[in-house]
């Protein structure tokens, strides 16, 4: 079971206090009668599933109720780190062995 | 006693006998025999029967590696175990045990048939035997592979022991304690840090327990243990957990470990849970889970008697145990030299050490002289005979063009491949495992998590390495943990230094084609088995493995993932690493789900979900159901009623004068601040500004792909305050998606959301009566149609207790919700429930429920929708506020697919036969006379009888069915086929002229 940091809380906590909330920095467009239907479909259903590092929302369902962001390699399953749903993603250096 | 037990040899207690049973035999042990070493000490080597071709097998191993013995456990009534390997159950007074896989006895034995007829069971004898013909499958072959497959017979009766799990943290946990683990520990516990120490057996000690020769700081290798572990001990900061496995390592240092706690007790103290799941948060973890012996790979190397040497030490130097009268040892490796050894000083006797290698050590060669000992190095053994118990080996040299084969007697063979560093734990967390040429084995490369691997399964053979190591590592964890670790030097004399090589099959002269050459024992698989798989393709070891099934059986490979890997190594003609080690995953060893379940099981496996108003529907004998984690009152059953009379009552109450009905289980989200209104107009498709304070509206949530996903009645109880009512399954997902959309998407809104559902009960009162009941009782609120019509909602007070009263209706009648909180539901519900005897008030369930909304076409949704619907698709585009710019789901409304025609629309079903009741589910065909497999164009979402109409009524999805009114449709049933028209949804009281009635 992995420890998840919520920036909210500033604590890490099991991972079952928290819910999985889907990729990260896709943001609702303002007025989605602008889109076409293939730019709408691509926001609705297309994510970019990396391997490596993905930056991620979660939600501290069973704590604060915040969702927030983190940074997760998904080869290891493990947090790089988490940040507050406002801010914006981090620059991250990858390491060698990380694809 | 029988003369296979050394008297007072051994770590068991002579002075306590011990009496069990096996296959209805009574048997003597001493306190402190594993099952294998009381039989052993009985000369019984023959156990079990194999999976696949039901040979005879014996006790291969000695300890949680063991693929062969495994028997079917009595600890009582009920607790009745199959499959438990008897070299780690530990024997107690009147345990009762039994062999496996054979019919009608262990030694004749009607399936070792299969063991003739070999070639049906080759590698993958699963996909070549059961291909063809298709019509074969369910009356032939799956019921031959379900009764051939399984090990041992399943349990009969619930389990009734009970089971305990614990959190724990700790700075350092050390896995095994054998010489590195306990070293490991000593460091770190020296240091203060806090440290559990454990091991699957019931001793401490590993290695030393079998391996005597060697001495620490000028003690016997046992009276420093006992000196260790006495210290360990005394430290307050230090756990030791014996008979517990660490089962699984997880992310973080999270590691499970599994204790087994009474199943050694002839006695168990009442209460005493049978096993603990410890859940571990280590900050440092050492790995010290030591070694396996492999076996060697030769025709006839399963035959009882064939056992590993270290086994066969460990049960003479810790069980007093001679495993055999004349014992023949064959190896790649030095270790079984000293076993031999030790057998031959114990007065056993050795009649040969047959070793592969050529050139054995001098010293070596000198021990076995002098212990009279024959020696054939650079020989190999081609197979053995003895049909339930070895009686001979041939032997002859490895060089093929040498002659001079010999049969040499023996009741014991004693093999030693060489040894393989145990990396399971370390593998579960993904750590990187690297080849090492020279020792043959795959070693832990760089640690994935804050752990150290040390010892034998570092490939640190030894006990000076193994101890220098240990302790090292126990310092260096604690110090990482935050202590100040300080390692320890340990003086190590007489220990021998071991080599050996490690082969694939043993060199023979006899037809590879015809040996039964062993790799993996629990699932009979052949080395031969290995090429074939090969030669017909398959140069993965993941696809080897999944086409043989070597390893895959309960032991996970433990003794045969590298000899297999090895030959298909060969096979492919590659090295090693090319192809592969299979991923070993937790369990280590097979676990119950006693220990995985805990706590959470019966009443404690889920929560149920109880309304403040639950108790009375029970003592009214109402059956319920459950909804989600709720349990929610189905019908009220009176005497003589079966449930379809029951419902057709309630309805019929409900139509003529009034029902009374729990609906306290609605999810309830409070939905207040300055932008409330802008926020609903954002989530729900329907308009909300316009709706006046005091007035209800029915509330339609899509997801933004379109489809629906919850609904609901909300009521506007003021300019900046909603109260949305959700599914009952639904609530904690909407409030989720509320969240998230308020939180993430639109944080400037000025909106509080608040989860209600349990602050409010619920009472639903539906009947042309409902407002004759209610009025007395209510104050501050006009009940009057024009002051509190139909969609009304208002606060005040009834029987002087607060309430929002709502007029709202799922049944078609007039009707009210009475929120009130939850703490007086049951006082008000009662109050009710008396002053509506006047009215013949009628308690209805659920099922009452369903009928009523169904006769007037309201959808539940999840029932009647299934995440694949769109508002249109529902006949719910009228709840769409068309002015809207926008909201959650809007712009998907029109993609291409939305707007297609033959989409599956939700329509009427009245079947031609009215007394036919259609099954939910079921599916709808447009053709009934189209060939199998049929178009299948929807299926049946809702289907009852209507005591009103006294036919059937149906919704169901239908392709194009907007557009299809009036069609015949035909639902092909198992026994004929059913057909029903296609109809508008609303079945009664379409003018709604009863809503006021
Ligand atoms: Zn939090």
């Amino acid at each position: 079971m992995l420890l998840i940091h919520c920036p909210y809380c500033n604590a890490e906590r099991p991972e079952v206090e928290f819910a999985y909330a889907g990729e990260a920095h896709i943001a609702r467009p303002t007025d989605p009668s602008q889109l076409d239907d293939d730019q709408w479909r691509d926001h609705l259903y297309i994510r970019s599933n990396p391997r490596g590092l993905h930056y991620e929302r979660w939600r501290h369902i069973h704590g604060c109720g915040r969702f927030f962001n983190a940074a997760r390699d998904t080869l290891s399953d493990k947090f790089v780190t988490t940040y507050k749903a406002s801010l914006p993603r981090p620059q991250i250096v990858q390491s060698e062995d990380t694809p | 006693m029988t003369n296979h037990r050394i008297a007072g040899k051994g770590r068991v207690d002579h002075g306590r006998p011990v009496h069990f049973t096996f296959n209805g035999t009574r048997y003597e042990g001493f306190q402190g025999d594993t099952l294998a070493s009381a039989l052993l000490a009985n000369g019984v080597h023959l156990v079990g029967r194999s999976f696949k071709y039901h040979r005879p097998r014996g006790i291969l191993a000695a300890g949680s590696e063991e693929p062969n013995a495994l028997v079917g456990v009595t600890h009582g009534p009920g607790r009745f175990e199959p499959n438990t390997r008897a070299t780690v159950l530990e024997i107690s007074q009147g345990l009762s045990t039994n062999s496996q896989n054979h019919w009608p006895s262990l030694k004749r034995d009607i399936g070792a048939v299969n063991d003739a007829a070999y070639m049906l069971f080759s590698a993958g004898f699963y996909y070549k035997t059961f291909m063809w013909p298709k019509s074969f499958w369910n009356k032939v072959y799956e019921p031959f592979i379900r009764g051939a497959a399984g090990l041992g017979v399943s349990p009969t009766q619930p389990d009734p022991d009970t089971y305990a799990s614990r959190h724990v943290h700790c700075d350092v946990l050390v896995v095994g304690a054998g010489p590195a683990g306990i070293a490991a520990a000593l460091s770190a516990g020296r240091s203060g840090a806090k440290v559990i120490l454990l091991d699957e057996q019931a001793e401490f000690g590993g290695s030393l327990l079998s391996e005597t020769d060697a001495s620490i700081d000028g003690r016997s290798g046992w009276d420093w243990l006992t000196m260790a572990m006495t210290e360990l001990a005394a430290l307050d900061n230090v756990t030791l957990l014996p008979r517990t496995t660490a089962i699984g390592y997880y992310h973080q240092n999270f590691v499970g470990l599994c204790q087994r706690l009474t199943d050694h007790l002839a006695d168990v103290p009442q209460g005493t849970p049978r096993e603990r799941m410890w859940k571990v948060r280590a900050a440092q973890v050492v790995l010290a889970q030591g070694a396996i012996e492999r076996p060697l790979v030769f025709h006839g190397n399963d035959r009882p008697g064939v056992m590993l040497a270290g086994a066969a030490r460990t049960y003479l130097n810790r069980y007093g145990v001679k495993v055999g009268q004349s014992a023949l040892v064959v190896t790649t490796h030095d270790s079984a030299w000293l076993a031999a050894f030790d057998l031959a000083k114990a007065e056993g006797k050795v009649v040969a050490i047959v070793d592969l290698r050529p050139n054995i050590s001098s010293h070596l060669r000198a021990k076995a002289d002098s212990l009279g000992i024959e020696v054939l190095a650079g020989w190999t053994v081609t197979g053995t005979s003895g049909r339930l118990r070895i009686k001979s080996a041939r032997v002859r040299p490895a060089d093929p063009t040498a002659g001079g084969a010999r049969t040499i007697a023996c009741d014991v063979l004693m093999m030693s491949g060489g040894w393989t560093p145990s990396v399971h734990l370390f593998s579960h967390t993904k750590g990187k495992l690297n080849w090492h040429e020279e020792e043959q084995a795959f070693l832990p490369g760089e640690h994935a998590e804050a752990s150290r691997t040390v010892g034998a399964g570092n490939g640190s053979f030894g006990l000076a390495k193994a101890l220098a190591e240990g302790a090292e590592a126990g310092a260096d964890a604690a110090s990482d943990a935050g202590y100040n670790g300080r390692s320890a030097q340990y003086m190590v004399t007489d220990e021998t230094e071991l080599t050996g090589i490690r082969v694939r099959e043993l060199p023979t002269d006899q037809n590879p084609g015809k040996a039964k050459a062993f790799v993996d024992f629990q699932n009979d698989v052949t080395a031969k088995d290995i090429r074939l798989a090969v030669r017909e393709g398959f140069k993965s070891i993941e696809h080897v493995k999944r086409y043989t099934t070597n390893g895959m059986a309960t032991d996970q490979g433990k003794t045969s993932n590298i000899n297999g890997l090895a030959i298909a190594a060969d096979a492919v003609g590659a090295p090693v690493p090319a192809v592969g080690l299979t991923t070993f995953r937790p369990p280590y060893t097979p676990t119950t789900f006693g220990a995985f379940a805990g706590y959470n099981r019966g009443r404690l496996f889920e929560v149920t979900r109880k309304t403040p108003i639950d108790g009375w529907a029970e003592a009214k004998g109402a059956a319920f159901e459950p909804v989600s984690l709720w349990r929610r009152a189905w019908y009220f059953p009176q005497a003589g009623e079966d449930m379809h009379a029951a419902v057709a009552r309630e309805c019929a109450a409900v139509r003529a004068s009034v029902g009374i009905f729990d609906a306290s289980t609605l999810g309830k989200i409070e939905i207040v601040g300055p932008d409330a209104a802008e926020f609903m107009n954002r989530m729900y498709t329907n308009p909300w500004t316009k709706l006046a304070p005091g007035r209800c509206r029915y509330g339609l949530l899509l997801g933004e792909d379109g489809f629906i996903r919850d609904d609901g009645v909300i009521g506007r109880m003021a300019p900046d305050r909603f109260h949305v009512t959700t599914t009952t399954g639904g609530a904690a997902r909407v409030l989720n998606m509320m969240e998230d959309y308020l939180q993430t998407e639109w944080p400037d809104l000025k909106v509080w959301l608040t989860s209600t559902t349990e602050q409010w009960a619920v009472i639903a009162l539906q009947g042309p009566n409902a407002r004759r009941l209610l009025e007395p009782l209510v104050e501050g609120i006009d009940l009057s149609d024009d002051a509190f019509p139909h969609m009304a909602v208002a606060e005040g007070h009834i029987c002087g207790v607060p309430t929002r009263l709502f007029r709202v209706s799922f049944t078609g009648e007039r009707g009210y919700e009475v929120n009130v909180p939850a703490r007086y539901g049951r006082a008000i519900w009662e109050k009710l429930f008396a002053d509506g005897q006047a009215y013949g008030i009628t308690p209805y369930g659920t099922e009452t429920m369903h009928v009523l909304r169904a006769e007037k076409g309201y959808i539940i949704v999840g029932q009647d929708t299934d995440g694949t619907l769109t508002p249109d698709d529902a006949a719910l585009g009228w709840a769409i506020g068309k002015a809207k710019p926008d909201f959650v789901g809007k712009r998907s409304l029109t993609r291409p697919d939305m707007l297609k025609k033959d989409r599956k629309q939700l329509v009427g079903l009245l079947t031609d036969d009215p007394m036919m009741v259609l099954e939910e589910g079921a599916q709808i065909v447009f053709d009934p006379n189209q060939p199998i497999p049929m178009k299948m164009v929807g299926h049946v979402t809702s289907a009852y009888w209507s005591a009103s109409l006294n036919r059937s009524i149906a919704f169901g999805v239908v392709e194009g069915g907007h557009s299809r009114m009036g069609e015949t449709i035909y639902i092909p049933m198992p026994d004929r086929t059913l057909s029903a028209k296609i109809t508008g949804m609303v079945f009664v009281d379409p003018e709604n002229s009863r809503l006021n009635a």
